[in-house]
């Protein structure tokens, strides 16, 4: 009888740990789905006012998390404005100034564009698994998917989010919601993605949602109009000499 | 000299209406003059007293980095309570204050707004701290008449705000309004929520810190202490100065328009003078009157409208200025935006240096344009002149 007893216990604890992957697990396989060595992608972003919306279109090359140059491409108010990330360094050319300046400090917390985004929240690239401890809470069915919920508690203090609930597809390993949280646990912002296709072997979500959980509104709409990943991109793009060109 | 002026009090009595109608256009001068600087000066008074009892005391110390119109400093501008600051705290002659940026969402609007820590137990600034000690499940805070009317929060009312702390992590909470103030400066009012200091220390983890002092009599003012350097009364409140001064300035042509109206009557009236009384002039130097004399009698007559004028100024003008400083000048705007602390009632201060510097201008004035005209007796030929012949 005591036999079975242990056999029981064993199962129990040995089932579920097999069945349910560790946080770890799932942010790796997130990352093998959503990093590339480098990826290209033309993109929309409707932003949605109290009274109107506007869209404006950008292409952006990125290479891993470390360096991105973006251009915008409409309206035709934003057209030509660059953006280039070296690491933790942040330029803005802007085409009717002629001008490059650099976003830093204090103003990396303004919002890009209008939007629900910052600079801060597109300059962030450690890993999550860097700063994070994760772990699996549950499953969930979203939007017909099954997903693993992952709360991730920050173990360092320099983070901007204490913490985040991540609703990740247990079959495509990408994530489809996110909820970003303060330190007193009150709900800041939620990203929702959806659409997601299979680009170039990887599963990808062309369409996001953020949204400032305090404030009224649809938030801010990102949505992928291409993307490829592993291209030739030019070196000189990620220099300060491509945003005048 | 003493002949003169009777001949010159006799000369303009005997003119009649047209030294009254002289006399009276200078009186409003006169009067205008005095009422619209001591306006100015009562404004200046008014905003100097609010600014003291409400945010700067006498005087404050601000943290090296801290610079209000400049927001990106905000987040540094802190450090520790120096040592040589905490017995003046203790014994309420120092105020210490942590500012902070936030967030608030009245009605899910979106609204950047300081954070603004203050002790609940001080009592140097007219702002009601101790409200903030009101029991709630929420942060109390208290906020100013023009922030509440901004983001429609009453007493009672409740809100999320948002910050972040030293780290840059973001936080949130709920506030109550546990207090509207009202006051005429904007500074410790407009887009800002005031809350207990230990609670916005412990929030922003930055425990014992500051980001300015403000100070009341204070025996031992160094120009700096640790990262913090001192702000004179006078450094403080320059704006109200510089806008005073610019405010003279536009008023200095308003004034110069009024005199050149008067003194234009008056130069009128002694060419006139000039012109009719050459017989006169005539037998002034047939009697043994120096030229120079002569055009001094003219001179005194001429001056002698803006003594005339000062007396009826004051008949009518004293009593219009007590009434003036007991009810005071409402302006006929919105002065709460104005990011100045302008009450919407101005109450004018008269000063004796006002209104002696204002006679003296006026009569100098008047005395040099009585002068100008005057001058041609000297080049009259004194026979021509008794002649009446026109010269």
């Amino acid at each position: 009888m005591k036999q079975i007893i242990n056999i029981m216990v064993a199962f129990l604890l040995v089932v579920p740990s097999m069945a349910q992957p560790t946080a770890n697990d799932l942010l790796k396989k997130i990352d093998q789905n959503l990093s590339s060595k480098n990826r290209v992608f033309e993109s929309e972003m409707t932003i949605h006012g109290k009274r109107a919306s506007r869209t404006v279109v950008s292409k952006t090359y990125s290479v891993g998390d470390k360096q991105a140059f973006t251009e915008y491409l409409s309206p035709a108010r934003e057209q030509g404005t660059k953006m280039l990330k070296l690491e933790n360094q942040l330029w803005i050319y802007s085409p009717s100034t002629d001008r490059t300046i650099q976003i830093s400090g204090h103003m990396l917390r303004q919002s890009v564009m209008g939007s629900d985004l910052s600079y801060e929240d597109m300059m962030d690239d450690r890993k999550l698994t860097e700063i994070y401890d994760g772990q699996v809470l549950r499953t969930e069915t979203l939007d017909d998917r099954t997903c693993y919920v992952v709360e991730l508690i920050a173990n360092v203090s320099d983070v901007a989010y204490h913490k985040r609930l991540m609703w990740v597809d247990a079959e495509r390993f990408v994530p489809l919601k996110e909820e970003l949280y303060a330190k007193s646990g009150q709900l800041l912002k939620q990203t929702v993605m959806s659409e997601v296709l299979k680009i170039q072997g990887r599963w990808f979500p062309t369409k996001m949602v953020y949204k400032d959980m305090l404030k009224q509104g649809d938030g801010t709409e990102f949505k992928v109009l291409n993307a490829s990943f592993d291209q030739d991109i030019p070196d000189y793009l990620f220099t300060k000499a491509a945003l005048k060109q | 000299m003493r002949i003169a002026f009777k001949l010159a009090y006799r000369n303009l009595i005997g003119a009649g209406l047209r030294t009254w109608l002289n006399v009276l256009v200078l009186s409003f001068s006169f009067v205008i003059i005095i009422w619209a600087k001591g306006v100015l000066v009562g404004w200046d008074h008014q905003a100097k007293t609010d600014m003291a009892q409400w945010e700067i005391a006498q005087g404050q110390y601000w943290h090296k980095l801290y610079d209000p119109y400049d927001f990106f400093t905000i987040a540094d501008s802190h450090a520790p309570v120096p040592e040589a600051f905490q017995a003046a705290i203790d014994q309420q002659a120092m105020v210490p204050i942590l500012v902070a940026q936030g967030t608030i969402y009245p009605e899910g609007r979106m609204m950047p707004i300081l954070i603004k820590g203050i002790k609940s137990d001080q009592t140097l600034l007219k702002i009601p701290a101790y409200k903030l000690d009101t029991i709630s499940d929420a942060i109390p805070v208290v906020i100013g008449a023009n922030m509440s009317k901004a983001c429609h929060l009453k007493k009672g009312d409740r809100t999320i705000l948002r910050w972040r702390d030293s780290q840059g992590t973001f936080d949130a909470a709920e506030i109550e309004v546990v207090e509207v103030f009202s006051t005429l400066v904007p500074s410790v009012d407009a887009a800002q929520v005031w809350i207990d200091l230990k609670t916005l220390q412990e929030k922003l983890n930055m425990p014992d810190e500051a980001t300015l002092f403000s100070f009341g009599a204070l025996e031992h003012q160094p120009a700096e202490q640790g990262d913090f350097l001192l702000k004179t009364t006078k450094d403080l409140t320059s704006e109200i100065d510089d806008m005073i001064a610019t405010k003279s300035k536009g008023q200095a042509v308003f004034y110069g328009i009024l005199l050149l109206l008067a003194m234009l009557a008056i130069f009128d009236t002694q060419i006139l003078s000039i012109f009719r009384r050459q017989k006169e002039i005539g037998t002034y130097v047939a009697l043994g009157y120096t030229r120079r004399e002569v055009v001094g009698l003219f001179t005194v007559e001429g001056a002698m409208h803006a003594v005339l004028a000062a007396g009826l100024a004051a008949a009518y003008g004293i009593p219009f200025f007590i009434w003036q400083s007991k009810v005071g000048f409402t302006i006929p705007m919105d002065t709460s935006e104005f990011g100045m602390a302008i009450s919407p009632t101005m109450y004018p201060v008269y000063s004796v240096g006002l209104i002696l510097s204002t006679t003296l201008i006026v009569l100098i004035t008047t005395t040099v344009v009585s002068y100008w005209p005057s001058r041609r007796i000297a080049k009259m030929n004194p026979t021509e002149a008794l002649r009446g012949k026109i010269q």
